[in-house]
């Protein structure tokens, strides 16, 4: 049975005050809040077994490694990948992204295309621009429709035989599309292109199934989904991460090391350079633990009542715009109202206790495809009420009746 | 004609008056309104202070030995923001510019209520009057 309430017991940073008011935290797309739970995870690992992991051979070594192994199967579970080894760990979805890109510097060749969409996090644009720049590989952009969904017609004409590699981001951090990814990734593959998802936004609403998906790579933060900040995940196909030169050099991802040669150590070690955020990663398996406790679909469910009531409320306030409004879209609302700067109603709702997004979003093409400076951005996470909801329409109405 | 410093004493006990932020933001959009506009024809890149999310533009122009500053933003608060810096710091002699402390604005506790990428702009700002007013005091001697 869920129960709001009760769960939003297990964050204690929702009951604290901003501004003199009760905390409206409405920026979990940004990232989300940490249970106790998890943060119990944290403070265990320091507390009783802090040591380095794969390479110990005293008792604590052995434990910190059997729960962040533990933590990599929970991640393959989660996410159906075939084997733990497809698994690595890495600093977030921007680190995950920027190993891929790294690692197909040297597969691509002049003339090679790059395809992305409009609806990309600059995590997800620079890092292949900066690969075209190395290997004269060019990038080509899905469009994007008014309501802000990609134009798959367009992606179609885009795909040809030069294709190599896909980039399209699950769900859109600025406006809260879902993406077509299972269509994206056939249609990619019958060209023979490989496609690499980010996940970052889609993971706290969304379960991914890779095998069922046959996505070549997927990528995501814990933060994003109830874990700490620092941590994330890139998941490949071995054949694919097999052939993929190594991210990075150093310990850990060695087999034997001489000064004519180094080989390397098999995956996930090899993409795996130095000791690790050994916390993070047993906190990842703990944050996805606890959100499977509740159920990534009865969240869903619950969001997507939070989304239908707050774009109601929202809609009733004069001038106000939504942008985004695809048919399949997670608990995120970006919008402005009338010609009033997306940073003034922002500072406003702050001063009330409110927290939102505002500005580009790390996403300026969409800012320039709608001619704005930028946005307000709410996004909804399933510790959110309906209360807040009204304490945020009231909120806008407020800052409006000041800005005008 | 009022020093800056009298100036400043004067802005830190009105914004004192006020109850609460929500009462000083309202003063701040009221300032805003009032704010010495900016010819549209220096509306342009080189006059825009980088290290602001929302656009400001500041012109300086020297009267006899006297600075006067216009302005303008696309965001209300943040013409708030600069109205106060302009009040404090228009028809001033450069060297007094200068001189000045900008301590009035911590005593406000303008920057703690801020964002911080707006507490930064603020820092930007008061350096670009602080700029102005060194090329200007050059332009003098």
């Amino acid at each position: 049975m869920f129960d709001v309430n009760q769960l939003r017991e297990d964050f204690p940073i929702l009951s604290r005050k901003v501004n003199g008011q009760p905390l409206v935290y409405l920026d979990n797309a940004a990232t989300s809040q940490t249970p106790k739970q998890v943060v119990e995870v944290i403070s265990d690992y320091y507390y009783r077994y802090n040591a380095n992991i794969h390479r110990g051979v005293h008792k604590l070594s052995q434990e910190a490694t059997d729960a962040y192994e533990k933590a990599r199967a929970t991640i393959q579970n989660h996410f159906n990948a075939a084997h733990p080894h497809e698994i690595i760990f890495t600093a977030g979805t921007t680190e995950s992204i920027n190993c891929i890109a790294s690692g197909y510097a040297s597969l691509l060749k002049k003339g090679d295309e790059l395809l992305i969409s409009a609806l990309e996090h600059h995590s997800n644009i620079v890092p292949w621009q900066m690969l075209c720049e190395k290997t004269g590989a060019l990038l080509k952009v899905i469009p994007m429709t008014l309501e802000g969904t990609l134009d798959m017609n367009a992606f179609e004409l885009l795909l040809n035989s030069k294709t190599q590699l896909v980039f399209v981001n699950h769900v859109s951090n600025a406006l809260g599309t879902i993406n077509p990814i299972q269509e994206i990734i056939d249609k990619a593959h019958q060209k023979g292109a490989k496609v690499l998802i980010d996940g970052a936004q889609a993971s706290p609403h969304i379960k991914a199934d890779v095998q069922a998906l046959d996505v070549d790579y997927y990528v995501t933060s814990a933060h994003k989904l109830c874990g700490p900040t620092g941590v994330g995940m890139l998941y490949g196909k071995s054949a694919l991460l097999n052939a993929l030169p190594a991210y990075q050099g150093g310990g850990e991802m060695i087999a034997t090391v001489t000064f004519e040669k180094t080989t390397y150590a098999d995956l996930p070690h090899k993409f795996e350079a130095g000791t690790p955020n050994i916390a993070g990663g047993i906190a990842f398996g703990a944050a996805l633990d606890y959100m499977n406790g509740i159920g990534i679909e009865t969240i869903a469910r619950y969001e997507a009542e939070l989304l239908a009531y707050a774009t109601t409320a929202l809609q009733r306030i004069d001038g106000l715009k939504i942008y985004g409004e695809a048919k399949e879209k997670t608990a995120v609302i970006s919008f402005n109202v009338g010609s009033i700067h997306p940073y003034d109603i922002g500072s406003i709702l702050d001063q009330m206790g409110i927290a939102v997004r505002t500005g580009h979003h790390c996403a300026q093409p969409i800012m320039d495809f709608y001619k704005i400076p930028g946005t307000i951005r709410a996004s909804f996470s399933f510790y959110n009420t309906f209360e807040e909801i009204d304490r945020l329409e009231a909120g806008i109405r407020r800052a409006v009746a000041m800005l005008q | 004609m009022k020093t800056i410093g009298t100036i400043q004493e004067e802005i830190v006990e009105e914004f004192s008056l006020f109850e609460d932020w929500m009462q000083r933001y309202e003063y701040m959009i009221d300032l805003g309104k009032s704010l010495p506009l900016i010819a549209e024809e220096y509306k342009t890149d080189s006059h825009i202070i980088k290290g602001c999310q929302s656009k400001v533009w500041v012109h300086a122009e020297l009267e006899e030995d006297k600075l006067n500053f216009t302005a303008d933003s696309d965001a209300i608060i943040t013409k708030g923001i600069i109205a106060i810096l302009i009040r404090a710091f228009s028809n001033q002699h450069p060297k007094d510019i200068l001189a000045a402390d900008t301590d009035f604005i911590d005593k406000i506790g303008l920057k703690e209520h801020l964002s911080p990428t707006r507490a930064n702009g603020l820092v930007s700002m008061i350096k670009q009057i602080k700029m102005y007013a060194v090329a200007f005091q050059t332009q003098l001697n």
